[in-house]
């Protein structure tokens, strides 16, 4: 591994000012890496950082992929760090005009990383030093400690997908805009109302009341406790019970564990915060991969046809374009996808479609050639770039015209008796089929947290709000050993398991002969019913009760 | 970096600290030119987590996989493509495969994935010898890409020998060289069509192949222990040979009462039981009906091991011993064991006795071996006697 020579360096910065021309904003600061593919191998088990802690599934994951390079050989362009400076790898065969495009991709990439709210929590950490840091930590803990930390980690990361990535994102926003739980809803909406009962001219005379104190600048309140001098108790009370301060499954652990707050074992608090804060950096990358690479894929195309040092060629990066941004013929793409729906979203905002006048509009041929010339879409993409992640993205800008413009629809799979093959047919073109199939495929952890009312005695009681999918049966068990070990006590679990009348055994697919449930079952399910149970784990044994 | 033989030593620390071990050994499959496929053999490990499990879909019918995104022209309803529901022989699996458990892929895999692990670990920490190739090679349709072709004229790599034959063929056609004795380079005429080079062809790749008879008695005084020691010791042997052979290896199993008969598979050689009379020879003599009749003897390093009690009606063994010098012939090896009763106490057994008596294990010691155990021996007996029989 060692850094671009200089002669690459200048294409870069050379990309820079006129990637900054066309509106994209980052930290003049960045490095760029030579790596071979080993080296990439080697790197992405770690998710391409080199100084992320040691842990034995890393090595597991590192020897696999050597065995699928072996196998499937490929080359990698390109992987960027979201870290300050921002640190980008790049393999060592790529000619010069490939390295052109692949830095528009880079630098499109850190101005997301640099830009998107979501990861407003990464913006002001070296993300490679804290790494090295931890990983020091970590090596000095295990030659005290042996393998007891890598069970740490084991079971740290058993749970490090339940951190409350957005009740901390929301701290951090709610913090920088001095926004305190506010008085005045309070006064107006449940003091008045709830509380004292008003009736409704007092209420009315009160409002009014306020906005004269807004227009003279006087403090409304002074009357309010003069009043009732009770209303500042009453109101702390009640913003203490809205808005508890939600602790996520591993802070609550860290917390409250009695186990860790024994002397001898204190070390672990340590690991288990790595642990967490590393899941944190990355939750943001996991929720906008479909932007994150649309949006680079975007700018690369974009950059890349505007540069005048890539003259002749145009059909290799043609080439290589498409394979990154192709649209499959049966399966998903996130780059092609992403890229495709930004330009989406910039030309509808162009003709101004995303107006009430367009929406109301129900003549197809009028729809069509709807054109109010706003050419605001440029603004409007960096706006989404801001702020949103991949749910909203494709919630919010996947619409019919999209759909039907790329010809996109959800694909069926089923099986052929009589050719004994799987068979790909257009399954939906509509639009909330489509919308609805891309968003089953994004990263949705199970929302489960401590209940504090039941948790007691050593025992810690975790809820899972189920969302009509179940947790994957096979993995409960030793997740829970996990939690209990860290716990130092019995964990229980609620949640919702398919109950034993419609268990729809025939829906599971039987490899080998994939007709066979066909045949004895009709072929629509009644809905599955659930019931509620608790999963109680207890000196590592694992039992099922029904509630 | 650590090897995989570190990962597996701490798995097996997990255990002693009272966790489920959770390394499992996965395999990726290439697939070759032609149908073969290479197999590449990998660590792999799940991180459980808590999870939504994906596969209980309300709206799915049965028979149906999981929908994914499309694009391109057509109505609801159209059929896009197909795809065969078993990849053919020799396709690819694809990205993934080698990843979890279960791997989809039924429990045949799993089996050769971990008797060749064991056979590694015999091989190296019981410092089982390696084999030596008898030289029997069978081509495989498996093709590497080599500097054999010759290529007149142009080239990658000039073939000098034979580019200096074609110009003295040349000359002398051309009538340059009067005298083979004194022969005068300089008057060379040097066309460019006598440049001979060696470009890249297909070659085949031949392996060695391994075929593998595993006889044992079933008869009625097989019963329990006996049995257990001649099965565990032939699954090591099959692991060793799997190993050795990287997985080029095939199994037969044969059992024999008064008559023998073959198995299909390794669940059924270990579990037959039935209460017959013994007649050692049969089992033999179906290894040479076998071999002969399927014309195994040219392609496979074929390796016959036997297990028994020492029991067989025949007393004088005429009959055994006539396969047996028949199958010395073409084996790379007849390994036999004779596991003792308890009951049998030091006194010799009959296949025991006629086998030594016969010389035969003298006259080609290289090529036969015997193991004589008790029934109540431990796991480092057997694998004393695997050296024994392979040695």
């Amino acid at each position: 591994m060692e850094l671009v020579n200089q002669h690459a360096k200048g294409i870069m910065e050379e990309c820079k000012l006129r990637a900054r021309d066309a509106g994209l904003r980052f930290d003049d600061e960045t490095l760029e890496y030579i790596v071979t593919n080993r080296d990439m191998i080697e790197l992405s088990p770690k998710i391409m950082i080199p100084t992320l802690y040691d842990y034995w599934v890393h090595d597991v994951r590192v020897l696999s992929g050597k065995g699928m390079y072996e196998a499937y050989p490929s080359n990698p362009y390109e992987t960027v760090i979201n870290t300050r400076p921002a640190i980008s790898f790049y393999n060592d065969n790529n000619p010069d005009w490939l390295n052109v495009m692949i830095f528009y991709h880079v630098l499109a990439h850190i101005d997301f990383f640099q830009n998107n709210l979501y990861y407003k929590n990464t913006w002001d950490v070296d993300l490679a030093g804290q790494a090295l840091a931890d990983k020091r930590l970590i090596a000095q803990l295990r030659s005290e400690k042996g393998r007891w930390v890598d069970y740490v980690i084991e079971f740290a990361r058993g749970i490090d997908n339940l951190v409350g990535f957005h009740r901390d994102l929301n701290r951090t926003l709610t913090r920088e805009q001095g926004h305190v739980p506010d008085r005045i809803d309070f006064y107006f909406d449940r003091f008045l109302q709830k509380i004292k009962s008003v009736p409704q001219h007092v209420y009315l005379k009160e409002i009014d009341r306020y906005n004269q104190c807004q227009k003279d600048h006087a403090d409304f309140f002074a009357q309010v406790i003069e009043q009732h001098p009770e209303f500042e108790e009453i109101f702390q009370k009640e913003k203490q019970k809205i808005s508890p301060v939600k602790m996520d499954v591993m802070e609550y652990i860290l917390k409250y564990s009695p186990f860790l707050h024994r002397e001898e074992n204190e070390w672990m608090k340590s690991v288990i915060h790595i642990v967490r804060s590393t899941s944190l950096y990355f939750q943001p990358q996991i929720r906008t991969k479909t932007m994150n690479e649309g949006w680079a894929s975007f700018w690369h195309a974009h950059l890349f046809l505007n540069d005048d040092r890539i003259r002749g060629h145009e059909t290799d990066f043609a080439k290589v374009n498409a394979t990154v941004t192709a649209m499959p013929k049966v399966g998903l793409n996130p780059y092609a996808l992403g890229l495709r729906l930004f330009e989406h979203i910039q030309e509808m905002e162009d003709r101004g479609r995303y107006s009430l006048d367009y929406f109301q509009l129900k003549d197809a041929v009028l729809r069509t050639k709807y054109d109010c010339t706003k050419n605001t879409g440029m603004d409007y993409i960096f706006f989404v770039r801001e702020n949103m992640e991949d749910f909203s993205f494709i919630n919010t800008f996947v619409d019919q015209e999209f759909v039907d413009r790329h010809h996109l629809f959800v694909a069926g799979k089923r099986f052929n008796p009589q050719h004994n093959t799987w068979q790909y047919y257009i399954k939906s073109k509509k639009v909330a089929d489509y919308k609805q199939m891309v968003i089953n495929t994004l990263h949705h952890p199970p929302d489960i947290y401590v209940v504090e009312g039941k948790t007691g005695n050593g025992v810690l009681y975790l809820n899972h709000q189920f969302e009509n999918k179940p947790l994957k049966q096979d993995f409960i068990e030793n997740t829970m050993i996990g939690i209990e070990f860290l716990w130092g006590g019995p964990v229980h679990l609620e949640t919702s398991v398919p109950s034993a009348a419609a268990h729809p055994g025939s829906q599971y697919i039987n490899f080998w002969d994939p007709g066979a449930a066909g045949k004895t079952a009709d072929s629509r399910q009644s809905p599955i019913q659930w019931k509620r149970v608790r999963y109680v784990l207890k000196d590592r044994k694992l039992h099922k009760q029904e509630l | 970096m650590i090897t995989l033989d570190e990962l597996l030593e701490r798995d097996k620390k997990r255990e002693e600290d009272g966790f489920k071990r959770k390394i499992r050994i996965g395999r990726i499959v290439k697939p070759g030119a032609g149908n073969r496929e290479k197999i590449i053999v990998v660590p792999t490990t799940v991180e459980e987590k808590f999870v939504h499990d994906d596969t209980l879909l309300n709206d799915q019918s049965p028979g149906e996989g999981e929908p994914t995104g499309g694009t391109g022209e057509g109505e609801e309803g159209d059929v896009i493509g197909e795809q065969p529901v078993r990849p053919e022989e020799g396709e690819g699996q694809g990205e993934g495969d080698g990843e979890g458990p279960g791997e989809g892929q039924g429990g045949e895999h799993e089996m050769e994935a971990n008797a060749y692990e064991l056979g590694k670990v015999l091989s190296q920490d019981f410092e089982l010898p390696n084999l030596k190739d008898k030289g029997k090679k069978r081509a495989l349709a498996r093709y590497v890409y080599d500097l054999t072709d010759k290529n007149r004229g142009v080239g990658q790599i000039l073939d000098k020998k034979a580019t200096l034959k074609k110009i003295m063929e040349t000359n002398m056609s051309l009538g340059r060289i009067p005298d083979v004795t004194r022969i005068d380079t300089a008057g060379f005429v040097v066309s460019p069509r006598d440049l001979i080079f060696r470009v890249l062809s297909r070659e085949k790749q031949y392996e060695s192949q391994a075929l593998v008879f595993f006889l044992r008695d079933y008869s009625g005084s097989m019963g329990g222990k006996v049995t257990q020691t001649v099965v565990s010791q032939h699954v090591m042997l099959y692991s060793w040979l799997v190993y050795q052979y990287e997985r080029q290896v095939e199994t037969r199993f044969i059992l024999h009462d008064t008559e023998a008969r073959e198995v299909t598979d390794f669940q059924k050689y270990y579990s037959y039981k039935v209460a017959g009379g013994t007649k050692v020879y049969t089992a033999f003599q179906m290894v040479n009906e076998i071999v002969e009749k399927e014309n195994l003897a040219r392609d496979y390093n074929i390796y016959v091991f036997y297990g028994t009690d020492g029991d067989d009606w025949e007393k004088d063994g005429k009959q055994t011993l006539v396969e047996i010098e028949k199958i010395l012939t073409y084996a790379a090896r007849i390994g036999i064991s004779v596991v003792k009763h308890t009951y049998t106490g030091t006194k010799q057994t009959e296949v025991e006795k006629y086998i030594q008596d016969s010389g035969v294990l003298d006259r080609h010691s290289h090529l036969i071996k015997m193991d004589v155990m008790g029934e109540n021996v431990d796991d480092s007996r057997i694998i004393q006697g695997i050296k024994t029989l392979i040695s």
